[in-house]
């Protein structure tokens, strides 16, 4: 391999661990568990929702909605168990079904309807934000509420619910390890195995590279296809519960950043150890290197206004890696 | 009229790296004549067209331009703008290359004046309908100018794009298989344009394979072969089977195989109808045996082939398998059947370019490759060791990228995967398409070593690649089989006359 073959595959990873290098030096307690565990915590939703993503890339195609999904699972989770005053056990199965049907709508608009990828999960982004405040006439969701019907929701976030936000697991250290980064942790390796060691995620890779060569070869490309918008869907809803028990309601103006995030770690990760394509370890470390980045800099006291501005930049030389040095970029 | 060339290429020579594609071909147009060019797949047909057009840079040779004084000046297109400001214009097979779709007619008659370094800033809707009524006036189009492209028909859209080429008055018109998607009351409106720009002096290159085509239009032909021109035919009455015969090739090989016959009937096809007006025919394929299927480009042989495999439905008629109903709704239903496909053009409907070698020749059959949904990779390893084995497939590993073999190692990687499952019914269309003669020795070789036990049909153009490999080959013409012939003292002489669409009736 030449040197410019290793600038490629190894690029990304050394600039993650120079970064880690410089902010143990430069920022105060930087290296501690804690701040580690903060990390994992803070990417940890947009992490789960970037794996979800990664899947469509994978079958060539694009999810816009997630984030809107994320938010409906929050708010669908609130009315469950405020309004309707159900246990945690409903609220999730509610939260996961909203998911799977807007993948399977996704995956129909675009497969039979023939409906573009970007313009149809945009459409559903639109949608999904206007449906989530129609039950509760705009208002954020939280105990003691009025309903439009002049009532008062009494019900309230069950504690098992709540835990899934705010327990923490012990790990050498009490307390140390929330649940969300559990999920998180739990989740990636799933789809990592998933599209890596099954024949599903191989058919998966083949839909995107050659979609007419994947049908020649006997898959039903149609399927995959749906399936991919189901998986975005569902792990889209999954981040959406995590969100609600974290914050404990349903708040109408939280997770507008979600979205960007999620598909700014999956298209990172097409850089990591230069793939050019989709992958859910380089997703996970996208995800990652966007937590260390933001972290290390609200340490050293950059001010919040600053973050999206270095997201972006993280995200166009990622890309740069990837479509421009490795010259087999695809999309 | 006219017997002076107003355009000459002389000698003209290209590689892709050390395949040579034209071996120095030499050819004149003339002033109010058409010449149509024959030749079969990869003869080099569309590589002087693209050298002509000044979309690929020569590798030898001139190329001349006859100029007002009808003295010839050398023409040496960089980019296709140049060759169209010399007055070289080609419409290229792609019908959708030549319009824009969501534009309307007039506004596509004058795009290259609207997109013109001396266009003005600002249009004028009405100047443009003006001038794109001059231009559809000048070539006798009747049609809406305001009428969208994407609402026109193929052969609408075809005017167009000729009319748009036209509106250069140029002095050399190229049409690159401007009938492959028309029907024939459309290639008639076709014909009739082209008759009058005749008229009008216009020296135009038809590149068709359509016999029907080229008994309506040609003033010469010009037959080509392997790179070079193989036959040059402009006596009248034309020759047009020699044209065939010419762009066929008709050598016979001396290492002709031992033609087998079959005892047992692995496929059977009765009253099978692939077109809308085409006469029924029957087929049936043996255990053992390699069946060729030969004809010009556009016969259906692909939708025969798509037919079987079961991505096409046919629109009337039965098949058995081994007896039982066949009738495969989906590539996946046929694959399970034992019946694989080699499809035609590797790059857009077999390789998979994101993955190895390995991984292509796994594709299919990943389901056999793994166990509860996982892959078991040592499995898949030995599967392609095997195969590159096998088929002597030339590389490092079976890690190594498709993007790092040759075309013939390509497909062999293609034939590999296919072959790595027992197969019942192996069909291949063009599988020697794009492959060296080493590979394409390898390919046939290996298809007849490993004939029994399942039935073999290949798709060929080259008659060729048919005499080589089969044991028995099948001429289709029009949608339909005309012709059978046990690949054993084959009269040439009538499969040829069946090829070009004209059967003898004499008994043989």
């Amino acid at each position: 391999m030449t040197l410019r073959d290793h600038a490629i595959r190894y690029g990304f990873i050394l600039l993650l661990f120079g970064l880690i290098a410089y902010f143990a030096t430069a920022a105060d307690g930087f290296v501690s568990p804690q701040s580690a565990v903060f990390i994992f915590q803070s990417v940890a939703i947009t992490g789960v929702l970037a794996l979800g993503v990664t899947a469509t890339l994978v079958v060539g195609g694009f999810d816009l909605s997630i984030g809107s999904v994320a938010t409906s699972a929050m708010m669908a989770a609130a009315y469950v168990m405020v309004v309707l005053e159900q246990n945690a056990v409903v609220a999730v199965i509610a939260c996961l079904l909203i998911g799977a049907v807007v993948g399977l709508i996704n995956g129909w608009l675009i497969v039979y309807m023939r409906v573009p990828d970007l313009l149809a999960t945009l459409g559903m982004m639109f949608l999904l934000v206007g449906l989530q405040r129609i039950p509760t006439e705009g208002r954020s969701i939280a105990t003691g509420m009025t309903m439009p019907d002049g009532s008062v929701a009494n019900g309230k976030f069950s504690d098992a619910f709540l835990a899934l936000g705010r327990h923490r697991f012990d790990f050498f250290i009490p307390n140390l390890i929330p649940v969300s980064v559990v999920v998180l942790l739990v989740l990636a390796a799933l789809i990592w195995f998933f599209l890596e060691y099954t024949r599903f995620g191989r058919m998966m890779y083949a839909v995107g590279s050659n979609e007419r060569a994947a049908e020649l070869a006997g898959a039903p490309v149609k399927a995959y296809k749906i399936w991919a918008y189901i998986i975005s869907g569902v792990f889209a809803s999954i981040g959406g519960i995590l969100l609600a028990a974290r914050l404990g309601r349903g708040d109408i103006a939280s997770g507008n950043n979600l979205l960007l995030d999620a598909v700014a770690a999956a298209l990172i990760g097409y850089a990591v150890l230069g793939a050019a394509k989709p992958n859910a370890f380089g997703t996970a470390v996208g995800a990652l290197f966007v937590g260390i980045l933001l972290q290390g800099l609200t340490m050293m006291n950059a001010p919040y206004y600053t973050q999206d501005f270095v997201k972006g930049v993280v995200l166009v030389v990622a890309l740069v890696f990837t479509f421009a040095l490795s010259g087999r970029g695809r999309r | 009229m006219g017997n002076h060339a107003v355009f000459r290429v002389d000698g003209l020579r290209k590689s892709f790296g050390h395949i040579e594609v034209l071996g120095g071909v030499s050819l004149e147009l003339h002033a109010g004549e058409v010449t149509v060019l024959m030749g079969a797949n990869g003869a080099g047909k569309s590589t002087l067209v693209k050298i002509i057009s000044g979309v690929y840079e020569r590798g030898g040779g001139t190329m001349g331009l006859a100029g007002p004084d009808f003295a010839h000046k050398a023409f040496a297109p960089n980019t296709p703008a140049e060759a169209i400001r010399a007055g070289v214009v080609t419409v290229h097979q792609n019908i959708n290359d030549g319009v824009v779709a969501d534009l309307d007619v007039a506004t596509n008659l004058t795009l290259d004046r609207l997109s013109g370094s001396s266009a003005p800033f600002l249009f004028n809707p009405g100047r443009v309908r003006r001038e794109a009524k001059a231009v559809a006036d000048r070539m006798g189009l009747v049609i809406d100018l305001r009428a969208r492209i994407s609402d026109l028909s193929l052969a609408d859209r075809q005017m167009v794009a000729i009319a748009r080429a036209m509106a250069h008055q140029p002095k050399v018109l190229i049409l690159d298989e401007p009938t492959s998607s028309l029907s024939s009351t459309e290639a008639d409106r076709l014909f009739a344009l082209l008759d009058r720009l005749r008229e009008q002096g216009v020296a135009i290159l038809y590149i068709s394979h359509r016999v029907s085509d080229i008994r309506r239009l040609a003033d010469r032909i010009v037959s080509m072969r392997d790179g070079i021109i193989s036959g040059v035919f402009d006596q009248k009455p034309l020759d047009y089977e020699g044209a065939v015969n010419a762009m066929l090739g008709r050598k016979i090989h001396l290492d002709r195989i031992v033609a087998r016959n079959s005892a047992k009937a692995v496929l059977t096809a009765d009253g099978l109808r692939i077109a809308e007006g085409a006469r029924p025919f029957s087929l049936t394929l043996g255990d053992g045996e390699v069946v060729a299927v030969t004809g010009l480009v556009g016969v259906g042989k692909t939708a025969l082939a798509e037919m079987l495999f079961g991505v096409r439905k046919p629109l009337a008629g039965t098949m058995t398998m081994n007896g039982r109903p066949y009738a495969p709704g989906s590539a996946g239903e046929a694959i399970a059947a034992g019946v694989f496909l080699v499809a035609k053009d590797r790059a857009t409907s077999g390789i998979v370019g994101d993955f190895n070698i390995e991984r292509n020749v796994s594709l299919p059959f990943l389901k056999r490759t793994s166990r509860l949904g996982v892959l078991r990779r040592r499995i898949e390893r030995a599967t392609a060791r095997r195969q590159i084995q096998e088929l002597g497939i030339v590389c490092r590993s079976e890690k190594d990228e498709m993007s790092a073999l040759s075309g013939g190692n390509q497909q062999k990687v293609m034939v590999a995967r296919w072959m790595s499952q027992a197969a019942r019914l192996f069909i291949l269309d063009e599988p020697f398409q794009g492959v060296d003669i080493s590979a394409r020795r390898d390919i046939a070789a290996k298809l007849r070593a490993s004939a029994s036990g399942r039935a073999t049909l290949l798709f060929v153009t080259e008659l060729d690649e048919a005499l080589e490999t089969a044991d028995r080959i099948l001429v289709m013409s029009e949608q339909t089989i005309v012709g059978e012939h046990r690949n054993a003292d084959i009269d040439l002489e009538r499969l040829l006359a069946e090829v070009a669409g004209r059967p003898l009736h004499s008994a043989a």
